[in-house]
């Protein structure tokens, strides 16, 4: 019991729980300025993803590729570089997968996980590009990345458009139906939410970021040079490899996502005007979570829960949703800040220090 | 009646300064007045209390010594009067009153100066530009470069500073640009000028030149203090020395009345003796021999031109030189950090020239790197992954790409026994440790590889006296395991002290070998400034 109590006062878990309350209480000061009652938007927002079995379930259906994207960039992170570019390798990882799921015909237990394979490939490797340009020549991965994520964008519009989209449509064919993840029962359970294997994945997949960087010797050399390249050089660890390796295994996890989203969501990819924006939201998930595989997922609950909450903020108070973007930022403002909330804290902590 | 009050600390203070300066005013009546008191000075850092109730009294005109170990609280003290600390208790007054010098402006406009270890200079800038930097004497909206000029050579002048006021700070000597930080000092004003281990960067021929620097400065009226841990040093230049130990003043005494072994149990606390014990050493087989090495710097000119030596199983071959001869570049090459361009390197006769890190690490040379922050540890890792940083990937803690955290951990802690390093628990992370447990754990990692050579670069930078002592023994026990040593340092003490031979580098070539019983500071000085005396500064 007094683990438990020990566990949520730990500095790590205070800090963290009282920057989404500051941000909470400051975006509801923003919609008291708009003239909207606050209290009524954080109810509906509750009532909205809590509310039915098929919010539910499409709130779990926004959280699934926010842990993958969320992921990506923390893997990186560990590893001392900034993945800007989840977003690209998303698309890539959508493509990909939705490449094999229609000009394939295979049965269903080889067509999926290959699909999925093939998304995390192209993920992989449009991450690993930039970490190449790194490696090799010294460009930023932050540099090259945003660019990687436009040229992805554009990459799939035009293979969309020339082979995969019928003319005059915006949307692809739909995948094979051996290639699909939704998991049908579950879907059915939570009045048709499109729920699918992805999530599950999603999970496997923190869990192997744990085990990835934490009990292996390649773990232990992304880790050193992300700490400190000079010593890993030192060392006798091979830094440019690594930096390859890292960005190939963040870009993996924004591949295998955007497969998720293609096969067990859509089933189709539309050519599209915008980025599907969970890479970007990831790094915000990732910020939130600590770069650990656990506030990942905590940070991809909150976000997802944020951002499929709102549009019942909107329709329940009347809160536009530009508003609910200030909320979500300051509680992303707040997070990242934390030296605000530890000076807010200061007394609560320290009377902690004493206790114990 | 308030404004009274207000004044009242003013007087105590002032009755309280007569006081003090009467009553040690006995003994030294010709000593001038008192320019900086700190009294009381405490300064809590999270762990440590690095200044506690210090008192430091320097008169006008003098050259005052602070003594003390690495970590003693001497800088602290000091980057307090300079403003860079605020205090948590304690008062600070210059010229009898007293002042908050919040920041280090603050310290300017009261005529403090600070000359840094690290010199604080814009390479591609001249002389003159880094003097004037941040206080440039303009004509309408340009500077007056001419003016600045002629101000520079003038106070180099006045205070025997010889400068060439257009010469670039990359393309001088580290002695002049020491003499440029001064004049930065000068140029604004300062009397009080803080001098902060100004020598560690210079050869005994400049060393004696900056001491007739400081020399003249006081004769012009300034006063110094001299923050330092060199005996030699304080018995040579200064009036009057403060001894600081685990942030007490231990002592403050006039330097006629005192001598070096007294000054030392002073600042260490215990006697300690100078000299390492060892036998003479018994030379074997060749383990490394470096033939016309020639490798490009960092800077685009060759670093190492054609350097040729050996060293023997069984012996320690020191390399003596001034900073930036070469020493770090064949270091990063013997160790496969940096490529040769020209020569050949082996290693128990196997070639290991241009080989990577860790093919040579695994041929059986281990490095103690010269920046432990930099190439030693990874700060972030824990002690246990730190230990095991060069050999993960051995069978032993790596089983099919999986690491066995239960062999780490044990292998850490027999290292940590074994070699004494101060930690509360193998989890660690070693940036909590410091810097001497660091450097023991540094040491116990690489001498745990029994290497056939040791290479110890700057092994003892910035440790007390405790650890350096334990070091030395460290490196002369490999020496009688019949291993091979390779001590590179900047400390002439420490090469003489520990080698059995030594070899001087200058511009990326051995100049000489001697042996240390047959050699002085002299006679090394001159090698290392390439056979010549340096008068007035040389081209770096």
């Amino acid at each position: 019991m007094n683990k438990w109590r020990n566990i949520f006062l730990a500095e790590s878990t205070l800090v963290p729980l009282a920057a989404i309350l500051l941000g909470l209480l400051t975006g509801a000061l923003a919609m008291l300025a708009g003239g909207f009652d606050p209290l009524l938007a954080y109810q509906s927002l509750l009532k909205k993803v809590f509310g039915n079995a098929y919010n539910f379930g499409e709130t779990i259906r926004q959280i699934t590729p926010l842990i993958f994207t969320g992921l990506s960039v923390a893997f990186a992170f560990r590893t001392g570089l900034f993945n800007i570019g989840a977003e690209g390798q998303f698309i890539m990882g959508m493509l990909a997968s939705v490449y094999i799921g229609i000009v394939f015909d295979l049965p269903a237990y080889i067509h999926a996980p290959l699909a999925i394979l093939a998304g995390a490939l192209a993920g992989g490797l449009w991450g690993a590009i930039a970490g190449y340009l790194k490696a090799a020549r010294g460009v930023h991965e932050v540099i090259t990345t945003i660019m990687m994520n436009w040229i992805a964008l554009y990459l799939a519009n035009y293979i969309l458009a020339s082979f995969l989209v019928p003319e005059g449509k915006q949307n692809s064919e739909p995948v094979k139906e051996t290639a699909v993840i939704t998991i049908g029962w579950l879907s059915q359970m939570f009045d048709s939410a499109r729920l699918h294997w992805g999530t599950l994945l999603a999970l496997i997949a923190a869990v192997v970021f744990y085990v990835l960087l934490w009990k292996t010797k390649l773990g232990f050399e992304l880790r050193a040079v992300g700490f400190n390249p000079h010593a890993s050089e030192y060392a006798g660890m091979n830094v440019n490899k690594n930096v390859v390796n890292a960005m190939l295994i963040g870009g993996m996890f924004a591949g295998i996502g955007g497969a998720c989203e293609t096969l067990g969501v859509f089933h189709y990819m539309s050519i599209s005007a915008a980025m599907p924006g969970y890479g970007m939201d990831g790094i915000a998930v990732a910020l939130i979570g600590g770069n650990t595989p656990l506030g990942v997922i905590l940070g991809a609950i909150l976000f997802g829960m944020l951002s499929f909450g709102a549009s019942g903020m909107k329709f329940g108070a009347g809160v536009p949703v530009e508003l609910i973007r200030v909320v979500i930022a300051s509680v992303i403002f707040f997070v990242a800040a934390h030296g605000i909330v530890r000076y807010l804290l200061k007394p609560v902590l320290a009377k902690q220090k004493e206790g114990s | 009646m308030e404004k009274l009050a207000l004044f009242f600390p003013f007087f105590l203070s002032f009755f309280y300064a007569f006081f003090i300066s009467s009553a040690n005013g006995v003994n030294c009546l010709d000593q001038g007045q008192t320019v900086v008191e700190m009294r009381g000075i405490t300064k809590r850092f999270p762990g440590i209390v690095a200044n506690d109730n210090v008192n430091l009294v320097v008169r006008k005109g003098e050259i005052h010594a602070l003594l003390g170990e690495n970590g003693a609280g001497k800088s602290t003290l000091m980057n307090i009067l300079f403003g860079l600390y605020q205090p948590d208790e304690g008062q600070i007054f210059i010229n009898g009153k007293e002042v908050q010098i919040t920041n280090p402006n603050v310290a300017n406009e009261l005529g403090i100066g600070m000359v840094h270890q690290h010199f604080m200079l814009v390479e591609p800038f001249t002389v003159t530009e880094n003097i004037i930097l941040g206080n440039e004497p303009r004509s309408g909206l340009k500077i007056d470069i001419n003016k600045a000029a002629r101000q520079v050579v003038e106070l180099s002048h006045r205070y025997g500073l010889k400068v060439d006021p257009h010469a670039k700070i990359e393309n001088i000597s580290v002695g002049m640009q020491q003499r440029v930080e001064i004049l930065k000092t000068l140029y604004r004003g300062a009397d009080i000028l803080i001098f902060d281990e100004p020598t560690a960067v210079l050869t005994p021929q400049e060393i004696h030149e900056l001491i007739e620097i400081m020399r003249n400065l006081v004769k012009e009226g300034k006063t110094i203090i001299l923050i330092t841990h060199k005996l030699k040093e304080i018995m040579a230049a200064c009036d009057r020395v403060t001894i600081i130990r685990r942030g007490k003043v231990i002592d403050s005494l006039a330097v006629a009345d005192t001598n070096p072994d007294e000054l030392a149990a002073k600042m260490v606390g215990r006697e300690v003796t100078f000299r390492v014990e060892k036998k003479p050493s018994v030379p074997k087989d060749v383990i490394l021999s470096v033939e016309n090495v020639t490798t490009m710097g960092n800077r685009g000119v060759n670093a190492l031109n054609g350097i040729s030596f050996e060293v023997r199983a069984g012996e320690i071959l020191g390399i003596a030189g001034v900073e930036g001869n070469g020493q770090s570049e064949l270091i990063e090459v013997l160790t496969g950090l940096r490529k040769v361009q020209e020569g050949t390197i082996r290693l128990n006769g196997k070639e290991i020239t241009n080989q990577s890190p860790r093919v040579i690490s695994e041929s059986g040379l281990s490095h103690i790197p010269e920046d432990r922050h930099k190439r030693g540890l990874v700060l972030d890792f824990s002690m246990s992954e730190n230990m095991v940083l060069e050999t993960y990937f051995h069978p032993e803690f790596n089983q099919k790409g999986f690491l066995n955290y239960e062999a780490i951990d044990k292998h850490a802690e027999r290292l940590i026994k074994e070699f004494d390093v101060r930690t509360p628990s193998i989890h660690t992370p070693a940036r909590a440790l410091s810097g001497g447990n660091q450097q023991k754990a540094i040491i116990a990692r690489e001498v745990d590889k029994n290497p056939d050579l040791l290479i110890a670069a700057q092994p003892t930078r910035g440790l007390d006296v405790g650890a350096i002592e334990f070091i030395h023994k460290r490196l002369i026990e490999q020496r009688d395991k019949g291993k091979a040593v390779l001590l590179i340092s900047l400390e002439l003490d420490e090469i003489m002290n520990v080698s059995d031979r030594i070899a001087v580098i200058y511009e990326g070539k051995i100049v000489g070998i001697v042996d240390p019983k047959e050699t002085d500071e002299q006679e090394l000085g001159l090698m290392m400034s390439g056979g010549k005396t340096m008068s007035g500064g040389g081209n770096g």
